[in-house]
């Protein structure tokens, strides 16, 4: 089948950000600029990447009781090596980024594909998957990132892009810009999805407490982590 | 005393924990639908957050810090926060059952609950001492419980709403989300101005 689905499958039809809606204090916090944007998905797909390879090499080993906190362990392992790295090779964008790079460790998405799919599948497929993913949620960042620099300060990556009379509107920068244009996006990308007749947001469908939580009813639009 | 009440008004309304640092969003958008539900994990995650910023603080000052085991932080912290929530949920099992099925069923969401880590994480890197983290994870909690209080008055208001097609569910909840952090915009400087600090 299935090399090609598996990793279009993250990036367009199950894209973690826009579609799952998980992983939403990253989206939200690091968008002011797109370079942020980009730095973050790169970070979150390198962690999801190595956290499914290594719990789909461990999941017969791995006792089905405390797998939780065994995968949080491996997942935060990774993500201080990610950290550590980052300071040392782009200490600008480690600044930007600040507590955001250590709460990747609570980012439901990766804790969500590791449940859901590192868990049952090969290596390989799970390798494709954290890297479909991790595409998904960097290409949706870099989207609102550049929607809000463009916007909030005329620039793009850095470079002015908007012509001199533009006066850049700085509420895009702060918070309530970030939670206007994420909805827009949510909106529009269910304005396309229409015509496939398939408008569900399963977030706690793929959130690894679904299990656990006797709030998944109440709280399955849209879900929460 | 002025330094303690301008942190906590700080935290509480200019610096919301959901509204301005982006703390906790997932359960402020999945768990808002209800005033009561809304209550319950607000109250939960106040409590966690309390508890847990004081044993964090202590592990990092105590044990962390001294031997140069920074890197370890975050590791050190989730499984701590984990194991709290945990602890927690059983003593209050046994000592407070009416508390417990009121509280209980939000437990499994608090752990991946990045404002408890974020906090834990902030009050350690911001340097602030015992008391005064505690006032900081205090004043988080009760602003992300009022954040979520007064968020569930809006969507209750938005249910009798017709709202277009493609903004149901999630995009409007984001775009009334960006009208109340507007309006939590207006109490930027109000510790300052107050206590003068």
């Amino acid at each position: 089948m299935r090399n090609r689905d598996i990793l279009l499958n993250g990036i367009i039809k199950e894209n973690p950000t826009l579609v799952l809606v998980l992983g939403t204090c990253p989206t939200l916090a690091v968008t002011t600029m797109a370079v942020n944007g980009l730095g973050m998905g790169v970070a979150t797909m390198a962690v999801l990447i190595c956290s499914n390879i290594v719990i789909s090499l461990l999941k017969n080993v791995i006792p089905d009781k405390v797998r939780i906190p065994c995968y949080i362990v491996v997942i935060s392992g990774f993500v201080t090596i990610v950290s550590l790295l980052m300071e040392a090779l782009a200490p600008g964008l480690y600044k930007s980024l600040g507590l955001f790079l250590s709460l990747i460790v609570v980012n439901c998405i990766i804790l969500g594909r590791a449940e859901m799919f590192a868990a049952k599948n090969t290596v390989f497929h799970s390798m494709l998957d954290g890297i479909g993913m991790g595409l998904g949620f960097t290409l949706a960042l870099v989207l609102i990132g550049s929607i809000r620099e463009i916007l909030g300060s005329g620039t793009w990556f850095g470079m002015t892009v908007m012509p001199s009379f533009f006066t850049p509107i700085t509420i895009f920068m702060l918070a309530p810009g970030g939670f206007f244009v994420f909805g827009c996006m949510i909106a529009l990308v269910n304005k396309l999805r229409q015509k496939n007749d398939s408008l569900v947001h399963n977030g706690c469908m793929n959130c690894p407490n679904v299990h656990h939580c006797h709030n998944a009813q109440e709280a399955q639009e849209g879900g929460c982590c | 005393m002025a330094f303690y009440l301008a942190l906590l008004l700080d935290t509480i309304l200019v610096s919301n924990v959901v509204l301005a640092q982006f703390l906790g969003i997932c359960p402020f958008l999945g768990v808002s639908k209800k005033l009561d539900s809304a209550v319950g994990m607000g109250l939960s995650v106040t409590c966690v957050l309390v508890i847990s910023t004081a044993v964090t603080w202590l592990i990092n000052h105590a044990f962390l810090a001294p031997n140069n085991l920074g890197y370890l932080q975050t590791l050190v912290f989730i499984l701590v926060i984990a194991f709290l929530v945990q602890l927690l949920e059983i003593s209050m099992k046994k000592f407070i059952p009416s508390l417990h099925r009121a509280l209980g069923i939000y437990r499994p969401l608090i752990t991946t609950n990045c404002a408890v880590l974020g906090v834990t994480i902030s009050a350690v890197d911001e340097g602030l001492d015992f008391l005064p983290s505690l006032v900081f994870a205090l004043g988080s909690g009760l602003g992300f419980l009022l954040a979520m209080v007064l968020f569930a008055g809006v969507r209750g208001k938005m249910e009798r709403c017709n709202i277009p097609q493609s903004f149901r569910g999630m995009p409007i909840t984001l775009i009334a989300a960006s009208i109340v952090a507007m309006a939590f915009m207006g109490f930027s400087g109000l510790a300052d101005g107050i206590f003068g600090i």
